[in-house]
């Protein structure tokens, strides 16, 4: 492989991994301040779509992202009414925002503009364009010509758009506030016992809320990212569970901020992949030795663990070897290239997704409150 | 004295609904003075705190804070005003250092660092002043129950607190660590401090307040100086009828062994060992008491001995050994062998809260053909009737069995559940917190109950964290400690400083110990967390 392709699929990483990273972030503030957020999704598609709709509107992209900031945070309150004010189900408010968001965003779309559930293609300053930093090279032939570090340079870190930047700031942004600040301390002390801030003389309430609030901007300028940046227009269902997949995340990275950008990193590889190979071809030999190790690693994992453990991760095995014999009497020889079916390479986003909220990458301690609304005991 | 009072109620009422929780309140307070409130579960108490402490806002009446006529709508105010609460579960983030806890809410700016540093020098200082030590980098979940209870003193003195309200502050401690509670409130109230002490024991109240007030049914209807008064005459203000305090019972007359435990193990899923070679003996006829702090392994002594936890190791009922391990081990398996439970934690193990009464006295014992109509239909009105005579009998009150669990007070839910158990006739009966929320009247109810059982030659084994309950009932007492059996003390050979010494974990009771060495030892432990439910 090239450098200059590992480079490409390390900008295509970064790119698909920003609109990860920041519903991650959001889920981050919520979670943390005892509240569960699974509306991203819906918050992330509703501001993809408001922005994209401004934008096209206004011709302005900044226009366009403040819309969707604004309906995020908006679905956001909702949110909060009804899990903080009227202390309803935390999970049946986020699916609710999710039902809307999914059937709102294409009704309104269609009376709009008449386009098949979509807005019309964005150009222009409609859209966020790259910026290139000063120095960089932005001509494909001469990134082609140029030498590795020039490559590294203007590939990789040079040619985002501002929300890129905005998404990677937004890291130690997060991370300062919630260990360095007081309203940090505060937040973090809601979500593991809401009694103590209570007691302290602190309105548990308006913590919340705040948290909520700092979510749906997070969630707003990811879902304007996807309309307005990564793509040129809004499309129906858009978000493709961006969110969901955002909250595994959350989950991998231990709701800190450091690790949740690593794991979307890691998450966006895989969408850089998909994107990149469409068709991987590799030899036989190589795919058996693959999944025979990978089920060999599951087994040896499984032994160790309790009866339940065993039995998924025995299935998974399972099903791994059975996919190697059938490869091994399949082909002709082992040496002989197969193709991968894209399908596979586009699920594996998704397996990795199952395959933390399995909870195979170790314990995670969720935020002590998280879920439950705070009522004053007698 | 001139000085205006500390606190002053004057017809303080707060009604919940239908239910009047304080009515027409006032009390006094004096300066630098320990104020014991007792009275018996849902007398008002905790109402009333929460009151003072802004939670809740009162009906009727008035405060004054130092002659200062005040209003408390929040914590916040109540902060303001000087007043410092340290509630019966404490307030404490667990997974945030001793640091962080105290400057939550009371952080000068805000940046985190320079009031963890001014929080850091203060902490030095009330440590000196106060002799309440404490690491401040400490995980508030890492350290014991005496000393995360340190944690909340300090921080209400941090918020310069000069009136302290404690509720029920010795329930989770050791009689070693609650002698020494109280020499730190005393060392407050020399410093001026005025403290409010909220209890339903009375020898804390005799140990070391100054005056009493006593409540009952949402009513104050007593302020006496301590020195005035005597436990009875407490006892008899709050019940509002003579008590008896000690259980009267005749000597024990033991007989076959009913249950022998060999060498029993329990490895929890954290790969804790909870239990660790427990070996004893209960006979018929006798009351073996388990004495130790919450969280020793006592819970899961129970659960195994009831079916619900498995084991390794061995035991016997009446000489036949019963299955520890696998699919024979359940709650079923050990009724058909004779043994009854009450469980510790009656309102999660005992009964289930939104069902009926009747429903809860059928519970496990549902399949006996007396309460079947058919093959598939019980007889519901078959378990009504039984459950109304059974009411009757144990003096649930009210006695009808068509009101849910959760309508119920504690003490009546804990003769329900009594009522099921004892009724079946077992052969060994065990008692797990028999008294935990329950009203003095109640209590000496439920203590002749199963001294009446003993008598009649069944064997029980007794599991409670009330040194007192243990001592007055127990024929024969095992201390537990770190999953582990300390020793076996005759109730009348033994003393509570023995006991507490081997509640702490240390055997050779003859020598004199100091409390950091008894300290020292439950941190080493590392068991003994606070998990008690009210």
């Amino acid at each position: 492989m090239e450098f200059l392709t590992i480079i490409q699929i390390g900008d295509s990483t970064i790119r698909l991994a920003i609109p990860l990273l920041l519903a991650c972030l959001a889920g981050l503030f919520s979670e943390r301040a005892g509240i569960f957020d699974i509306g991203l999704e819906g918050k992330m598609l509703a501001a993809a779509f408001l922005a994209a709709a401004i934008s096209f509107v206004s011709g302005s992209a900044w226009i366009g992202l403040l819309a969707g900031i604004t309906i995020s945070i908006l679905l956001s309150i909702i949110h909060g009414l009804a899990s903080i004010t009227f202390r309803g189900n935390q999970l049946i408010s986020g699916v609710a925002i999710n039902f809307l968001a999914a059937g709102l965003t294409v009704v309104v779309a269609q009376s709009w503009f008449s386009q098949g559930s979509r807005t019309p293609q964005l150009s222009g300053s409609a859209r966020f364009e790259p910026i290139v930093l000063p120095g960089a090279l932005s001509r494909m032939r001469e990134i082609m010509e140029a030498s590795p570090m020039a490559q590294l340079y203007s590939e990789l870190i040079s040619g985002h758009t501002i929300i890129v930047y905005i998404g990677f700031l937004a890291v130690p942004l997060s991370w300062w506030i919630l260990y360095r600040t007081r309203f940090g301390l505060r937040l973090r002390a809601v979500g593991e016992n809401p009694a103590a801030v209570d007691t302290a003389g602190i309105s548990v309430v308006r913590l919340r809320f705040a948290a909520v609030a700092i979510a749906g901007i997070l969630c707003g300028i990811a879902g304007a990212y996807l309309s307005t940046a990564l793509q040129a227009g809004f499309t129906k269902d858009m978000t493709a569970n961006r969110g969901f997949i955002a909250l595994a995340a959350l989950i991998f990275a231990k709701w800190r901020p450091w690790y949740a950008m690593g794991t979307c990193l890691l998450f966006g590889f895989f969408f850089a992949i998909d994107n990149r190979f469409q068709n991987i071809q590799m030899p036989a030999l190589w795919f058996v030795i693959i999944c025979v190790a990978l089920a060999a690693g599951m087994l040896f994992y499984a032994i160790r663990r309790t009866r339940l453990d065993m039995v998924v991760l025995g299935g998974f095995a399972v099903v791994l070897l059975a996919v190697a014999v059938a490869v091994v009497f399949g082909t002709e020889s082992l040496s002989a290239g197969i193709k991968l079916p894209t399908q596979l390479t586009q699920s594996l986003p998704y397996i990795l997704t199952v395959v933390v909220l399995a909870g195979f990458v170790g314990k995670a301690i969720p935020p002590r409150a998280g879920g439950e609304a705070y009522v004053k005991e007698r | 004295m001139s000085a205006a009072p500390a606190i002053e109620l004057k017809g303080i009422s707060k009604a919940f609904g239908p239910v009047q929780a304080n009515k027409d309140i006032s009390i006094r307070v004096m300066p630098g003075t320990i104020h014991g409130i007792i009275g018996e579960n849902g007398a008002g108490k905790s109402t009333l705190m929460s009151i003072l402490y802004g939670f809740y806002k009162a009906d009727a009446g008035e405060i004054f804070i130092n002659g200062q006529k005040t209003e408390i709508p929040d914590s916040q105010a109540a902060i303001a005003s000087g007043i410092g609460m340290v509630f019966q579960h404490f307030k404490l983030v667990e997974n945030f250092t001793v640091l962080e806890n105290i400057i939550l809410g009371a952080e000068d700016g805000a940046l985190l660092r320079p009031s963890l540093a001014k929080a850091r020098d203060e902490l030095k200082s009330l440590a000196e002043e106060y002799g309440l030590n404490v690491d401040p980098d400490a995980v508030i979940e890492d350290i014991g129950v005496g000393m995360q209870q340190r944690v909340e003193i300090l921080k209400a003195l941090y918020r310069q607190a000069d009136i302290l309200i404690l509720d029920e502050p010795t329930g989770v401690l050791t009689p070693a660590e609650a002698d020494q509670l109280f020499r730190i409130l005393e060392r407050l109230k020399t410093e001026g401090k005025t403290i409010v002490l909220i209890t339903h024991k009375l020898r804390e109240i005799m140990d070391i307040t100054d005056t009493v007030s006593v409540m009952r049914r949402g009513e104050m209807t007593a302020t006496v100086k301590t020195a005035d008064t005597s436990p009875p005459e407490l006892a008899e203000l709050m019940v509002g009828r003579k008590v008896l305090l000690r259980v009267e019972k005749v000597p024990a007359k033991p007989g076959e062994k009913v249950l022998e435990v060999r060498n029993l193990n329990v490895t929890d899923d954290k790969g804790v060992h909870r239990l660790k070679n427990v070996s004893f003996d209960v006979r018929a006829g006798e009351i073996l008491g388990i004495a130790g702090v919450a969280g020793n392994g006592q819970s899961e002594l129970l659960e195994v001995l009831g079916g619900y936890e498995e084991a390794t190791g061995t035991i016997r009922v009446n000489g036949q050994e019963i299955d520890l391990s696998g699919a024979h081990s359940d709650g079923q398996s050990r009724r058909a062998r004779g043994i009854a439970h009450v469980p510790e934690d009656r309102q999660r193990e005992g009964l289930i809260m939104d069902f009926f009464a009747w429903e809860n006295t059928a519970f496990g014992y549902h399949h006996d053909p007396a309460y079947q109509q058919s093959r598939l239909l019980m007889d519901n009105n078959a378990i009504r009737e039984e459950t109304a005579a059974k009411m009757e009998r144990f003096d649930v009150r009210p006695p009808n069995p068509q009101l849910m669990a959760k309508s119920f007070s504690g003490g009546n839910q804990q003769k329900i559940v009594l009522a099921r158990e004892i009724e079946r006739n077992p052969d060994l009966l065990l008692v797990g917190q028999p008294t935990r929320g329950v009203d003095i009247g109640a209590i000496e109810f439920i203590h002749q109950q199963i001294v009446a059982l003993r008598d009649q030659g069944k064997a029980i084994l007794l599991v409670s964290v009330e040194l007192d309950e243990i001592v007055s009932l127990s024929d024969r007492i095992a201390v537990m400690f770190d999953g582990q059996i300390m020793g076996e003390r005759l109730p009348e050979e033994t003393n509570a400083q023995e006991l507490g010494l081997l509640m702490a974990g240390i055997t050779d009771t003859d020598r004199p110990h100091s409390v950091a060495e008894i300290e020292e030892n439950l941190a080493n432990a590392g068991v003994g967390r606070a998990e008690v439910g009210d």
